[in-house]
Order: structure tokens, then sequence, then C-alpha cells
């Protein structure tokens, strides 16, 4: 019934933001058309570390717990995280080609969000390699737990870097039109609301893929 | 607390999966028994016996080690326990008496040169002492393991099928040291495919099918013999 | 902490018997430097030297994290540490020690050929760079160690410890990188920061040394 919900608002909202992304949003002074990007790259980035947050507090509720439906949270966060890492990095690039004249440099950020994409990648190559349905729960969970640890640490150091990444809020950077500010806002609310189906829904499938697992075993015992 | 039982078990299940290894498993085990466990393969007598030396948690049901509970004091119950299966868990490019002298440390009981020379005197390794373990045959090397068990003096012996390649000079070797062990009065549990071995010294025998006890004797008890034939060697009740 | 005394003796005793662990470390980074070398002009790496270094020192580092745990999957041996009574984090601190203390050695020995090849003086430098070396060593195994033992339950051991090390050690080899280039750097002033990135070392560290400690456990249970 959640996900129905969730759905509907999702098909709402999309439109809705569609349409303050690219009409309602005025065009940016210095950066012209290809500025709207920052409308689906901020949504973006915020649910990757949204991910890994997930990946990480939900691997020690396992550890814990030891209840797997915690482990199913992990790692169904985490292939979410694979996905908006990789769009995060992608719209960036998108963004910087034009602007920066180069598809990338080691700035923070960027360093930052390659960084938790091998995380998750690699998160999903150990459990690739778990046949066993504990095993993989536990190791890693483990992993999990000390990958979101990893964050903001790594967050840190990459202020060693030089700072190339635009900032617009925060220290150095000089705010916005209120209209970009709603517009961003209605972006962030509307991905976070996609998010939320998209988890709940791959949940729903994890569970089912698992008994299936479970009676394949069963049956080729 | 003094108990009465060397071993005590609960229910113990152990799954991997969907596969149930242990289907529930409740035992008690008196002091001074020499229990010998039998059973086809993958009927769960290797699983019981780590999850009892604590290597492995039960996925339910309680054990407990002279009255230790093994889930809340582990530690507690690993001094009383000596385990040892077909690997003999010692390092191969030590020697024998560097090996033992790491494992007493580790245990935290004397490791004066006299005790682990007294020691590898009991395995009939005194001469060999200083040679690296890499150098020894496989009955050699089992014997270094014994004398890894017997270091900590644990009441609790738990060998799980020590006989496998063994040599006829290492298995009359092993069987004087069991001996001993139980004179010792210390208990012991035994997992063996070999009838004859397994029933050799032991007061009381086990059969588990399927991960479950299915039938505990006295060890001269002749129905032992039955179930071994009926379950082991014909392939059980299918 | 005796049992922990007890397993890094054990394993430095065995390394002095077979010598493994430190010279295919050694040997290893003295390749990667050898073909950096090579393949960078001597004009032009003067950006990347603290670059190479730490390349260097993270292959090798992985190379001894491998070689640890082979040590105690022959003849099932961490099945005879787990049959003791040893707390599973001081089983954990024990190995990092161990790790610790290989990896140190051999890099210890790869610094000086490295300050040869890049042309580099001899001089108070090298200490900063050592200190950085400590730290960073310090970092890299106390996740490694954890790691290790995880990649060491799946089919492909060797493959996935890097997998998995490399981006969760991703912010020491930037810290530890940036604090040698402040070191070597001919600028004046340079090292003014440097308190910075070492402060990241040790916190990435600390973090790991206490969060492994407790979760080891389930680390090597079954």
């Amino acid at each position: 019934m959640t996900r129905q919900a969730l759905a509907i608002l999702s098909m709402i909202m999309i439109p809705v933001a569609l349409y303050c992304a690219f009409i309602y949003a005025p065009t940016e002074a210095t950066m012209g058309q290809i500025q709207r990007i920052f409308y689906f790259h901020v949504p973006q980035a915020i649910l990757s570390y949204t991910s890994a947050i997930i990946l990480g507090l939900a691997s020690l509720m396992y550890l814990i717990k030891g209840d797997l439906k915690w482990d199913r949270l992990a790692y169904c966060s985490a292939e979410l995280g694979v996905l908006f890492t990789v769009t995060t990095l992608i719209t960036g690039m998108i963004w910087a080609h034009p602007v920066w004249n180069t598809w990338w440099e080691f700035d923070a950020r960027l360093t930052l969000e390659l960084m938790l994409g091998l995380l998750f990648v690699g998160y999903h190559m150990l459990r690739a390699y778990l046949p066993e349905r504990e095993s993989r729960a536990r190791l890693s969970t483990v992993f999990g737990f000390l990958a979101l640890l990893d964050v903001p640490i790594n967050y840190l150091s990459t202020y060693l870097w030089e700072q190339h990444h635009p900032r617009l809020y925060g220290p150095g950077g000089g705010g916005a039109d209120p209209a970009i500010n709603i517009a961003l806002l209605v972006s962030t609310i509307t991905f976070g609301i996609l998010y939320a189906y998209l988890l709940t829904q791959r949940m729903a499938v994890a569970k089912i893929e698992e008994e299936v697992e479970y009676l394949e075993q069963v049956v080729q015992a | 607390m003094q108990s009465a039982l060397a071993l005590e078990s609960q229910d113990i299940q152990k799954k991997f999966g969907h596969f149930t290894a242990l289907g529930g498993v409740s035992i008690q085990i008196p002091r001074g028994e020499f229990v010998t466990l039998f059973g086809r393969n993958g009927a769960g007598k290797t699983t019981f016996l780590k999850i009892a030396a604590t290597l492995m948690r039960p996925t339910h049901g309680s054990l407990q080690i002279e009255g230790i509970d093994i889930r809340r004091e582990p530690e507690q119950a690993r001094r009383h326990i000596g385990f040892l299966s077909h690997n003999t868990f010692i390092y191969r490019d030590l020697s024998a008496i560097e090996n033992l002298r790491f494992f007493c440390r580790l245990y935290g009981v004397d490791a004066s040169r006299d005790r682990l020379m007294d020691l590898l005197e009991r395995v009939g390794l005194r001469r060999r002492a200083n040679d690296a373990v890499r150098s020894f045959s496989r009955g050699l090397q089992q014997r270094v393991g014994i004398a890894r068990v017997l270091l900590h003096s644990p009441s609790l012996i738990l060998l799980d099928e020590p006989y496998t390649g063994l040599d006829a000079q290492a298995v009359a070797m092993l069987n004087t040291m069991l001996d001993e062990i139980v004179a010792g009065g210390r208990t012991v549990i035994l997992t063996t495919h070999d009838l004859e071995q397994g029933l050799r010294a032991a007061t009381r025998a086990m059969v588990m099918d399927r991960g479950k006890v299915v039938m505990s004797s006295d060890a001269r008890d002749p129905a032992i013999r039955e179930a071994y034939s009926r379950l082991i060697l014909m392939g059980g009740t299918r | 902490m005796k049992p922990v005394f007890a397993i890094v003796h054990k394993d430095i005793a065995i390394e002095f018997r077979n010598k493994e662990s430190i010279s295919s470390m050694f040997w290893f980074g003295l390749l990667v430097l050898v073909i950096f070398s090579f393949s960078f002009d001597s004009t032009e790496a003067e950006g990347i030297k603290p670059g190479i270094l730490w390349v260097a020192f993270s292959f090798a580092g992985i190379l001894g994290l491998n070689r640890s745990l082979s040590m105690e999957s022959d003849n099932d041996c961490l099945q005879g540490l787990l049959l003791a009574p040893l707390d599973r984090g001081d089983l954990y601190l024990g190995k990092v020690a161990g790790n610790f203390a290989f990896t140190i050695v051999a890099e210890m020995i790869i610094l000086p050929v490295f300050a040869v090849l890049q042309h580099l003086n001899f001089d108070l430098k090298l200490l900063w760079i050592i200190g950085i070396t400590l730290l960073g060593t310090l970092g890299f195994v106390s996740v490694g160690t954890t790691l290790s033992m995880i990649s060491a339950h799946t089919r492909m051991k060797e493959v996935i410890l890097p997998i998995l090390q490399i981006p969760m050690t991703l912010p020491v080899i930037i810290s530890a990188v940036t604090a040698t280039s402040m070191v070597l750097s001919t600028e004046p002033g340079a090292m003014a920061g440097i308190s910075f990135p070492l402060s990241l070392l040790g916190v990435f560290s600390i973090v790991y040394l206490t969060a492994s400690y407790l979760v080891f456990e389930h680390v090597v249970a079954e």
C-alpha cells in the first residue's frame, strides 16, 4: 500500500520537478542552460550519501540483532547507492565538460563520490563471492559498517585536494536566487520520494528472490 | 559450580542456509565417560563437535561444558576443552617445542622447558623437539597435535576422526594416549568411521543420522553394531 | 595482553624461519618503484614522487596482508587460535601488530631505494617521511587485517582483498601522499599545514583499530 502511494506520488512530483528545473527556474547568469543539470546532480549526490548511511546503519543493526531483514535493507540500499553514485558522476561530467573544459578533476567532492562508488561495487563483489546466506550477511555487513566509517574520514581527507567543485552553499558560496532554491528543493523532494519507492520495491523483490533461492537449494538437495 | 556433567546440550540446531546440519541435539555426558559418536558423512558429527568446541555458533539451542554456558562465557569454557581434528592446527615452520611453547602462552599455562619436554616425552617426541614440524610424517604431526590438546590439562577432549591417515604405529600410540587420558579421569568424545577402533575403549556409543542422535547406549550393547550396519554401511533408512 | 604478545612473537618467529613475507613485499615494492621510475622522466616526476612511493607501499602492503593470512590457513591454524581462551579482539590486535611489523621492515628497505632512484638527499626530511610512513602503515594494516580476514572466507581471496582495501584506504593514501609532498617540497612554508594530514592518519588508525577490535568476532565466527 505504501509502495503504491509512493509510486503515485512520484508520478505526480516528477513532472512538477521537471517543470521547476526547466521552466520555472531562471537561466543561470554565467553557465547558461547547462547549469540546469544541477537540479538533478545535487539530489543524486545527496541520495548516494543517504545510501551509504543506510548501508552502514543497517549493517550495524544486522550485526547486533542477527535478523536477515537488516542485511536485505543493506544490500538494497547499496544497489541504489551504485545507481545514484554513477548518475551523480555522469551528470557531474556532463556539466563539467563545457564549463571546465575537462571531464574530470581530482577535486574533493569528485574523489569522494568516486570512492563511494568503488566501495559500493566492492561490497557487491564481496557478496557475489559468498554463496552461503549467513556468511554473506555476516561478512558483507562488517564491510558495510566499516565503509560507512570511511565516508566522513574521506570527506575530511579530500579537503587536502584543491577545491575545484563549485560551492553554492556554505563557506565560499554566494547563495542563490530564491527561485533556484525552490526548484532545487522540489527536485530534491521528488528524488527522495522516488528513492523511497525504489528502495521499498527493491526490498519486496529481494525478499521473493531469497525465498526462491531457498527453494532452489531445497529442490537441488 | 561443580557439575557432574562434562557436557550437556539442549536442542542444539545448526542451519547453513536451507540445509539443516543439526536438527536438535540434546545429550548429557557425565564426567569420565568415553563416548564414541558414529554416523555417515553429513550426519552432523563434526558440526556438533565444532559447536561444542566453540568453533561454530549454533543457530539455536544451548550447551554447557562443565556447567559453563558456552554462549555466555566462551573463554571460560575453552579452558576446559581440547579439540583435535585431522588437521593438527600446528605451525609447520616452527619446531615441535616452539609450537607447544606458543600454545602454552596462549592458554596462560606454564611454558617452562621442563614442562614442554615432559609433554613431548609423553607423545614420544623428546628427541625431535627442535626439528621443524614440516619434516614430520603425518603420524608424528598428529602426536604434536595431541600434545597441543593436552597441554592445558582440559577436562573434556573432543576428537574429530583422529585416526584418519594414521599408520598402525601412530594408531597404537593414539590409543595408548587415550587410555591414559581416560585413566586420568577426563571425558572423551570421539567421532570415527571405524567401528572397531571406536568401540575399543568406549564406555558409551551414540549414532547420529541426518542431524539427530538416533541411538545412545552402552558401548557393549550389540544394538550399536546393528544400527551401525543399518545406517552407515547400508546407507540409512531411505 | 600476554596472548597478544605470544601471537606476535609466533608470527615473527615464523617469518625469521622462512623470510617469505618481508622478502616478497620488498621485491614487489621495489619492482613497482622501478617501473614508475622508468615510466616517468625524473624532471616531470617531481610532483608525483610521493605518489610513486605510496603506490609501492600499498601494493607491497596488500601482498603482506595476503601472506599473513595464508600463514594461518595452512593446517587450519586459525582454528587452533580460535580454540584458545582468547578474546577475538585480542586476536585481531596480535595480527595487526605482526602485519605492522613486517610491512614497516619492508618499507624501511624500500625507502632508501626510493631515495636513490628519485635523486633525493639523505637528510632530515627522511625522518619526517619515516614518521609519515609509520602512521600511514598503521592505518593501512588496521583496516587491512580485518579485510584480509573477510576475504579469506571467499573463493577468490587474493583478488577480493585489493578490491576492498584500495577504496577503503584512500584517505590514508591521500593524507600520506599530501604530507610526503609537503615534506619534499622546496617551497618555504610548505610544511605549515602538515598537522592536518598527520592528524587524519591518526584519526583513521584510531577509528579502524577500535571498530575492527569490536567487530572481529563476527569476521572469524562461523
